[in-house]
């Protein structure tokens, strides 16, 4: 339901380089993320994926390089039009990144209240939405991010996340410190919301059972760039030593098995 | 970009009620970038044969919701004469969770209102969102209806003071077990952290060193100035000297470096400690067998029970200093007659009384900088109020401590 045709390059990063001081991150970075598409980014510790996400979100400065979300090169756009745009992704960080000092629900109405004008009982229903969609208990509205668990405050950053109906998804880990439980309810909620809404989920992730559940692509970084882009069964064929590692480890055969 | 409001048609079987609210529709001009499809929300309500038509229309996201949602609140609550209800999705080119939100909400009031309602044209995403709204059921009121003023005043003033008693009990709680640290540390000394000791006295004593220079230097100059100019009416200028000796050396030096050093360092305790216990590392220590008592609080206790006296001794100096300076220039008196008359002015205990308060108030402050530090609780927010807090009290503190020493040493006489 998302604007834009399905399949069409939604991120699209080409040449990019990284560098924090003299230690070379990305070099000649190639990247294409189809819309409708949820794509996993995986690598080894310390290859740079975060840094990737980062980098496109625009909070990174690239070295060099040229990134464009939505057709559009966010570091040429003038403030206001990049500001419009900012608001057509939504960002789960690592440990959700709520503000501490306002409650769930607020957190949730942060958007609303900055970008919209809509009325309190309907920003107070649609964080109730966003907090059942979730899968938080309606109580979680009122409390504040330190009264929550780390599954709860990953669950209503991805609220936060939401809150706009965006049409790319970020996800820093997202399934990291849930219980399995709680990680596949959130696999499914990803897939959930990639059937209902067109979602784009751009993944960076370390859980194979997130991999095989949710991801249609997979891009694989190592040496300074991503080495292999496709489906799983592109990565279980390839002879690429790290690449087999990851895919045929016995985590991965676990992971395998319960499909 | 477009700003079409599109027009509502009423049919004439309309009630009133609904006929009024038809007429209201979105026409929010779009907002968002790079949309095509970017016909406002908007919808249609007719009943023909008692049946109420909802003809949803336009692009149904957030961005535009707003007025449709009003306007649907309020048919939901009056729909007029039907039995039955149709909600047509076919014309609409986008919708979002915040539209099937709405919706199904519609839906449901429409149905406690006693109509059967059924959707036409939806697509399977749209039957798929509103499935997943749908299941969730009646969101439960987020805010709660606000508490008249005068229970909330009087509600303030009984949770301040349960506050106040709880972190007063606390506190007397955490003297107490700082003194069995000391007590199990003199009794067994190499337990005592001496780098970190060392480490703190040099921070907040050694580092503190300009900055209690340049203003007791400073207040000392001020003081003597004025005193002057005062007692120069009475010509009785000569006791300029006695008048910066005794406020100094008693109280001024102190106070002001107690409370730059409750600035500067108590509230560095805090913030440091606090944010230990935020990150957990406090607890990590627990778990590795070391015992936060010894490895945080007593250092900082012993650094500070050091450093302020000494502090307080430099401070005393330079208000000498700085007010001999202004007695040169303004009264002619050479440095040697003002050391003489300094010395007759004050006596050994104008002094010592000084000098004795100093380990007093230095373990105040870092008492209550470092439980502030340890009462952290996880969010940002509370690094930075317990940081005020402990700053606040500790200078209140130290000025009531103060208060107690002068009615102390007025009783014994010095």
């Amino acid at each position: 339901m998302s604007t834009g045709r399905k399949g069409e390059p939604i991120i699209e990063v080409e040449g990019l380089d990284t560098r924090f001081g003299d230690n070379v991150v990305h070099e000649n970075l190639d990247l294409t993320v189809r819309r409708g598409e949820v794509i996993g980014i995986v690598g080894g510790s310390g290859t740079g994926k975060s840094v990737l996400l980062r980098t496109i979100l625009g909070l990174k400065q690239p070295d060099a390089g040229r990134i464009r979300v939505f057709g559009l090169d966010f570091s040429t756009l003038p403030e206001a039009e990049r500001r419009l745009n900012e608001r057509r992704w939504g960002v789960l960080f690592q440990d959700g990144a709520l503000f501490s000092a306002l409650t769930v629900a607020e957190n949730i109405q942060v958007p609303y209240r900055e970008h919209l004008d809509l009325s309190q009982e309907l920003m107070d229903e649609l964080a109730a939405v966003k907090i059942a969609m979730v899968g938080l208990r309606p109580t979680a509205c009122s409390l504040y991010p330190s009264e929550l668990s780390g599954g709860m405050r990953k669950r209503a950053g991805l609220a936060r996340a939401l809150a706009l109906d965006p049409e790319i998804l970020f996800l820093d880990e997202p399934t990291a410190g849930l219980d399995p439980i709680g990680a596949a309810a959130f696999d499914e909620l990803i897939n959930d919301l990639k059937e209902t809404l067109g979602l784009t989920v751009f993944l960076v992730t370390h859980d194979l059972d997130t991999l095989h559940a949710t991801c249609d692509r997979i891009a694989v970084l190592a040496e300074k760039h991503v080495i292999l882009v496709g489906t799983i069964d592109d990565m279980l064929r390839s002879s690429h030593p790290w690449i087999h590692e990851y895919f045929h480890g016995p985590r991965a055969r676990a992971a395998l098995a319960g499909k | 970009m477009l700003a079409v409001a599109a027009i509502g048609r009423q049919s004439g079987h309309l009630s009133r009620a609904t006929a009024e609210i038809g007429g209201i529709l979105a026409g929010l001009s779009s907002r968002e970038a790079g949309n095509e499809a970017d016909e406002p929300a908007s919808y249609r309500a007719d009943i023909e044969n008692r049946v109420l038509r909802l003809e949803a229309a336009g692009n149904w996201s957030i961005v535009h919701l707003n007025k449709v949602d009003d306007a649907l609140r309020k048919l939901a609550a009056m729909p007029g004469e039907a039995d039955r209800a149709v909600i047509a999705l076919s014309a609409v080119s986008r919708f979002d969770t915040a539209a099937a939100a709405i919706v199904s909400r519609t839906a449901a009031r429409l149905e406690e209102q006693g109509l059967r309602v059924e959707f036409e044209g939806v697509s399977e995403a749209q039957h798929l969102l509103l499935d997943k709204i749908g299941g969730f059921g009646e969101p439960e009121p987020v805010h709660q209806p606000p508490v008249p003023l005068y229970l909330q005043i009087v509600g303030k003033i009984g949770e301040t003071s349960l506050v106040m008693a709880a972190e007063a009990r606390a506190m007397l709680g955490f003297v107490g077990a700082v003194i069995v640290t000391v007590g199990r540390t003199i009794a067994n000394p190499r337990r005592f952290r001496l780098v970190p000791f060392v480490h703190h006295m040099e921070k907040s004593g050694f580092d503190a060193l300009p900055l209690v220079c340049l203003l007791t230097f400073l207040i000392g100059a001020v003081v003597a100035q004025q005193g002057a100019v005062q007692l120069r009416q009475f010509g009785a200028e000569v006791f300029t000297v006695n008048l910066i000796a005794i406020i100094f050396l008693r109280e001024v030096g102190l106070l002001l470096t107690a409370i730059i050093v409750a600035g500067r360092s108590g509230s560095a305790f805090t913030a440091e400690i606090g944010s230990m216990k935020m990150r957990e590392e406090i607890d990590a220590m627990r778990t590795l067998g070391l015992d936060p008592m010894d490895m945080l609080v007593l250092p900082r206790v012993a650094a500070l029970t050091v450093t302020l006296p000494l502090l307080t001794f430099i401070a005393d100096v330079m208000g000498l200093v700085g007010g001999g300076l202004v007695v040169f220039f303004m009264l002619d008196m050479s440095p040697g007659v003002y050391i003489t008359r300094v010395q007759e002015a004050v006596g050994f205990w104008t002094f010592g009384v000084g000098l004795v308060k100093a380990p007093f108030m230095a373990a105040v402050i870092a008492l209550v900088g470092c439980r502030a530090g340890l009462a952290v609780t996880g969010s940002a927010e509370s690094v930075g109020a317990m940081t005020t807090s402990s700053v606040v009290r500790s200078i209140f503190l130290v000025i009531i401590l103060d208060a107690l020493f002068a009615m102390f040493f007025t009783a014994v006489d010095i």
